[in-house]
């Protein structure tokens, strides 16, 4: 009696949560669609887009011959991974020192470098500007990774500390006194450690670089546009060719999807600093 | 004298870091502070006057400030509420048992994942769009006159796309917070015959509420540099009816040129944001000791 009750409720829910899932995850739902169907198809009523009309992949190679889709490919991803990387290279010794050897500032160290990722952007945006179109970095893919770098470094550091933290500082007091140099300390016993942790840092900063719109946006024109840029050229009248635009728009989205998938347990504890876990 | 070594060692594991992000602070900072004091067009070259707190006085008694800072204002605390609330509902729903609670979680999860320019493209033409949108074509289908949503509420358009890349956000925050309250309390109040609102009021909302202090603070501090889905749907119009403070920047120091002008609004808005984090930080701080 009590278990049938408890398959009902559960149906139940199910029904409701999963009509509010579909609600949300339409609009991406749609754009797949939308495409597959030729220009004339896709402005049609929905129903008759639905069932009414054939499907075809014309949308995905016009989009790659209208404006080069794999070249902003490139771009971002040279750009996320470039960026999450060189951040990873500078943020893994720091967060390395602050988990094992913290001292008495280590705390204010910590919360300062928080600190600088509140900054808007917009408040720094025209000197950035100016000093990148003084050096010609405007533009250039090694200027945005520079940027990107900088403003997750906090959060790579931050996730990395919290990663750190959880593991024993007694295994590497024994690998110390097994007498292993600080190099192969990080190198053999913490990093294999660490690869987890490291992970789903490396998997969430990408997937904030790529998605990064306001300085990707500011500091780009043709040469180094990542993906948000191309998307962002067809806000213009183009934007009215349904199928273009949404064959666009998923090859720009398809590779963070199936990353985010992966990366969503640790996206809480990346996201609020180790606030909520 | 081994942990001399170490701490040495440490310090110069962490210099780099330390270095990079102060240089990344210190520098656009000060230039910004600098260049609000001076006279400064890009497109008017010219000696470059220190003309005081001028630049500030016409940017704060431009009535498109005054717009920007309601419109500020209007959007994230609109996006807020939606989201807060939305997240609640949403986290009470999903840590209920139910069938494909995986699959069901990826679906609300998915629009974090989409880049602010295509979420705002979506929704601007396949939705919006008064002739070809969904909204539109459903409008006309039922004999309704469609709603112009960029025309007639531009504003409202703007916090609904953002809404919906956001509430994932909260969602996921809040349904892992639920999911760490003890199920033994909930039982025990259940069985003294709490009403299941009773039990949402004094004992769930009251675990939850660091939670929704984190989103509320960690959504705003984003939201205040709203940019992308402005840029690409309205352009912070009609008039100024969706610039907010972060657009007015770029508006005064990109396409006006206006060095001067632009560097006085970005230090109102690193002013702004302060106030939020320094409420951010005490309460991440605070979890660092714990």
């Amino acid at each position: 009696m009590a278990r049938s009750v408890s398959t009902r409720s559960k149906v139940l829910n199910t029904a409701v949560a999963g009509t509010l899932g579909f609600l949300m995850v339409f609009p991406i739902l749609w754009i797949l669609i939308l495409s597959l169907k030729t220009e004339e198809d896709a402005i049609r009523a929905p129903l008759e887009v639905l069932f009414n009309s054939g499907w075809t992949f014309d949308s995905y190679g016009a989009v790659q011959a209208r404006s080069d889709y794999f070249k902003h490919f490139f771009n971002s991803v040279i750009i996320s991974v470039g960026s999450t990387f060189l951040g990873l290279m500078i943020a893994i010794p720091a967060a390395w020192a602050m988990a094992f050897v913290p001292g008495k500032r280590t705390k204010d160290v910590l919360m300062w470098m928080l600190s600088t990722k509140m900054l808007p952007p917009v408040g720094v945006l025209v000197p950035i500007y100016l000093i990148f179109r003084d050096t010609g970095l405007l533009d250039s893919r090694l200027g945005l990774t520079l940027v990107l770098m900088l403003i997750n470094m906090p959060i790579i550091i931050w996730m990395l500390y919290t990663y750190f933290r959880e593991i024993p500082g007694e295994i590497l007091e024994a690998a110390r006194m097994d007498g292993a140099s600080l190099r192969s300390e990080i190198l053999y016993v913490l990093t294999p450690m660490a690869v987890p942790g490291i992970a789903s840092t490396v998997l969430l900063n990408i997937i904030l670089a790529w998605n990064e719109a306001f300085w990707t946006l500011n500091l780009t024109a043709a040469k180094a546009a990542p993906l948000t840029a191309f998307i962002a050229s067809y806000s213009s009248p183009e934007g009215l060719f349904y199928a273009k635009l949404s064959a666009a728009s998923i090859m720009a989205i398809a590779p963070i999807l199936i990353l985010g998938w992966f990366s969503q347990k640790q996206l809480v504890r990346g996201l609020t600093f180790g606030a909520v876990k | 004298m081994a942990t001399k070594a170490s701490k040495a060692a440490a310090r110069l594991m962490i210099s780099p870091a330390v270095l990079l992000l102060l240089g990344w602070m210190i520098a656009p900072l000060a230039l910004t502070l600098y260049f609000s004091f001076l006279r400064y067009n890009l497109i008017m070259p010219g000696d470059n006057l220190f003309v005081g707190w001028e630049n500030y006085y016409w940017f704060l008694t431009d009535p498109s400030f005054k717009a920007a800072m309601i419109n500020t204002l209007v959007l994230v605390g609109g996006v807020l509420c939606v989201t807060v609330l939305g997240g609640i509902g949403f986290a009470l729903l999903l840590e209920k048992p139910m069938f494909g609670q995986g699959i069901i979680r990826i679906m609300v999860i998915a629009p974090f994942f989409v880049m602010p320019t295509v979420s705002a493209l979506i929704w601007k033409n396949m939705f919006m769009n008064p002739v070809n949108g969904i909204f539109g074509q459903i409008a006309s289908g039922l004999g309704f006159a469609p709603i112009d949503f960029f025309g007639q509420f531009p504003l409202l358009s703007i916090i609904f796309i953002v809404s919906w890349q956001w509430l994932p956000f909260a969602t996921l925050i809040l349904l892992t917070a639920l999911q760490s309250l003890d199920q033994e309390q909930l039982e025990a109040a259940e069985m003294d015959g709490a009403s299941w609102l009773n039990r949402f009021r004094f004992i769930m909302l009251p675990h939850l509420a660091r939670a929704i202090t984190v989103v509320i603070l960690i959504q705003t501090i984003f939201l205040l540099s709203t940019f992308a889905e402005i840029l690409v749907t309205t352009n912070g119009g009609p008039g100024t009816a969706t610039t907010n403070l972060t657009y007015l920047v770029y508006v005064s120091s990109l396409l006006q040129f206006d060095v001067g002008m632009g560097s006085a609004g970005g230090v109102i808005a690193i002013i702004l944001a302060n106030i939020v984090a320094i409420f951010l930080m005490r309460m991440i701080g605070k979890n660092l000791d714990a």
